[in-house]
């Protein structure tokens, strides 16, 4: 049963998630040195005297002279049981903080990326693959290879220069200057939906431009099944036909993909929101890894890991509702 | 007698323009089926039978595929109504009227009972959409428990729990069952029957070919029987048509081919059949050679490479007409014919 499934699901996210937190643990801890040798040398290129007493005061109060497995431990009760990811060295702020403003952005641009690579590549890849090798098909086969082939930042970059250039616009950031550190308001929301949009389709390009070819990869094998023969030998028309029988099955790779789309999206997020000035997770993540800012770096790196496992968690149930033939039990 | 006919078929000729060139997949082909009759397609893999089938429902694909000459005119309404037949050939393939004969006069159970149906619904949905699209009277609430009744009328057990079953839940034998009840849902006055038993292992062949004839019986609808094997031809059909490349080269009644049959290449085929009360069992008989390329098929009579009656000079310079030979008997051969009216008319520009 479907309930069955989700339930030992959801049981196997359990140790799943504990991995997950070991690896990020370890990830942040691999590069050498650590955050306090930033520190210092950052203090003492300012000209502040820094004793090796004091290096030694900080070590104990971050907890870095205890053991790996204590620190882990330290660092894993403190986000389980208080909802504390500990603070970061190069904001000075607790790293809750500072995720709590970014990670709903991220959340909300890759979600309205997801939506804007389906509504487009979907439709298009039907297209291009019921009307195989016409000039449509053609025109955007040679968009989706720009589209794959253009890494993000650049486009983001030519958009800029472009509405700049054109029309006089700054397209950097998420709001408008008035509303940058205003409380949020529907007006700022509203101000919000009128800049989200240039990340988005930047951002979704490569996506988009891959899943069109995908979308019609499928529904080309799809389309020479015998059961579109059949359903067309009933009478149905051609839409009906089409989307009841072929897209529907040629729908797998899209749910499928709901996972892993997220993380894509996130790293190829980070050098577009650098480019564009946008507050989503993905610059902090850079700069916090410059940094070694270990707390910052491992809470993003965990909530991200977390965020796709749920990800995958939900395509799969997906799958599972959309598909007969991937569910489990017989009947017959 | 006229009205008799349900289907005629006129100098049907369907080509598929490739790049490499022209298939004539079907290349004048002309036939008639009769109201409740069932007409044997017989032919090897290529020559053109189940394009045949898919013209006249309009399903050849186009591009590449086009019906470039001929007539497919259906009697629509019942014996005796006296309409003038519709020409299939002449309907837009997407457009309203062969849509509405598609499902519901004529309609179609195919060979791969393992894809026929689609994968993401389940057999009660694809037979009710049937339902539902022709029978405009029916209520959706009612399409269920027909569709429940006609996959009983083939023979599944517990269909009320079948009906909810996805296509893959189902074996082979079952899935075909549920293809014929699909077709005859709407009670077609024609089935067109491409090769429904090919995929199947012996015993279920058996037991559709009997469930096929009964439920003619019982209906009374014509069938057009699609297949590539001598021993179904013979347990169904009443007719028999004999196709080559394109071409029909013999066609009459079901018994005088088998106990006549004129054309080498008939001949051939009933020769490859391995009996099994012969004293010693020889070799398989094969028909010498192979179908020839679809881009090099040999100037004349198309079979005179394999023939083994080949006559130099005669064969190699036409294709011989389909001309009677007996009662209901034609025969596509010089060796009944005469190359010299053939060229003739060659000559008058046909």
């Amino acid at each position: 049963m479907l309930t069955q499934y989700i339930g030992r699901r959801l049981l196997l996210l359990v140790p799943l998630l504990l991995l997950i937190s070991i690896i990020s643990f370890a990830l942040i801890q691999l590069p050498p040195g650590d955050i306090l040798n930033m520190e210092v040398l950052r203090l003492r290129s300012a000209g502040t005297q820094v004793s090796e007493e004091q290096v030694e005061a900080l070590r104990q109060l971050y907890g870095l002279d205890k053991s790996l497995p204590e620190q882990y431990w330290l660092w894993i009760s403190n986000i389980l049981l208080k909802g504390n990811f500990g603070t970061s060295f190069t904001y000075v702020k607790s790293v809750s903080e500072i995720l709590a403003a970014r990670v709903p952005l991220t959340a909300l641009v890759s979600v309205l990326t997801a939506i804007f690579v389906w509504i487009t590549a979907v439709p298009i890849g039907v297209y291009s693959a019921t009307h195989q090798y016409s000039p449509v098909d053609y025109f955007w086969t040679f968009v989706s290879f720009i589209g794959v082939a253009t890494p993000g930042f650049l486009l983001a970059l030519i958009f800029l220069w472009i509405a700049f250039v054109q029309f006089g616009i700054s397209a950097i950031g998420l709001f408008s200057q008035e509303f940058e550190a205003a409380p949020w308001s529907l007006a700022k929301f509203v101000n919000m939906l009128q800049h989200i949009w240039i990340p988005i389709v930047i951002i979704g390009m490569a996506n988009t431009a891959g899943m069109m070819r995908t979308m019609r990869g499928m529904m080309l094998d799809e389309l020479n099944k015998q059961y579109v023969i059949t359903a067309r030998s009933k009478g149905l028309t051609e839409t009906r036909l089409l989307v009841k029988y072929p897209v529907r099955t040629s729908m797998n790779p899209v749910f499928s993909t709901i996972g892993w789309m997220l993380p894509g999206i996130i790293s190829g997020e980070v050098l577009v929101s650098m480019v564009l000035n946008i507050p989503t997770t993905g610059p902090v993540l850079l700069q916090a890894l410059l940094n070694q800012d270990m707390f910052l770096a491992g809470s993003i790196v965990f909530i991200l890991s977390v965020l796709t496992v749920i990800g995958t968690l939900v395509s799969d149930i997906l799958l599972v509702w959309l598909d007969p033939r991937i569910r489990y039990e017989g009947v017959a | 007698m006229a009205h008799d006919t349900l289907l005629e078929i006129k100098d049907l000729m369907t080509h598929f323009h490739l790049q490499e060139g022209i298939v004539r997949a079907v290349d004048g082909v002309s036939f008639e089926i009769r109201r409740g009759r069932t007409l044997g397609i017989i032919g090897e893999s290529g020559c053109g039978k189940s394009v045949t089938a898919h013209s006249i429902l309009r399903l050849v694909p186009s591009p590449p595929g086009n019906i470039v000459n001929g007539q497919i005119l259906l009697r629509r309404g019942d014996r005796g109504t006296d309409q003038e037949p519709v020409d299939l050939a002449r309907l837009d393939p997407r457009g309203a009227e062969i849509r509405s004969i598609r499902g519901a006069e004529i309609s179609m159970v195919f060979q791969e009972p393992m894809t026929s149906f689609g994968p993401m619904h389940t057999i009660g949905n694809q037979i009710m959409e049937s339902i539902l699209l022709h029978q405009g009277d029916v209520a959706a609430s009612d399409a269920r428990e027909l569709a429940i009744e006609n996959l009983r009328r083939v023979g599944i057990p517990r269909a009320e729990q079948i009906v909810d079953a996805y296509p893959h839940q189902l074996s082979g034998g079952m899935r075909q069952r549920a293809m014929i009840a699909m077709a005859l849902s709407c009670s077609p006055r024609l089935l067109i029957a491409d090769e429904p038993t090919t995929a199947l292992d012996v015993t279920i062949q058996a037991q559709i070919l009997e469930l096929l004839t009964a439920l003619q019986e019982e209906f009374g609808m014509a069938v057009m029987f699609i297949t590539h094997n001598l021993g179904v031809i013979a347990e169904v059909a009443d007719e028999v048509a004999v196709m080559y490349l394109g071409r029909i080269v013999e066609q009459s009644d079901v018994n005088e081919l088998f106990d006549n049959p004129q054309h080498p290449y008939t001949q051939g085929l009933l020769n490859s059949i391995p009996h099994i009360d012969e004293e010693k069992l020889p070799r398989l008989r094969a028909i010498e050679g192979v179908v020839p390329d679809p881009y090099e098929i040999p100037r004349g009579c198309a079979f005179s490479d394999r023939c083994p009656s080949f006559m130099p000079g005669t064969c190699d310079r036409a294709m011989p007409g389909l001309d009677e030979t007996g009662p209901g008997h034609r025969v596509r051969c010089f060796l009944f014919s005469e190359v010299e009216d053939e060229l003739t008319e060659v000559a008058d520009g046909r």
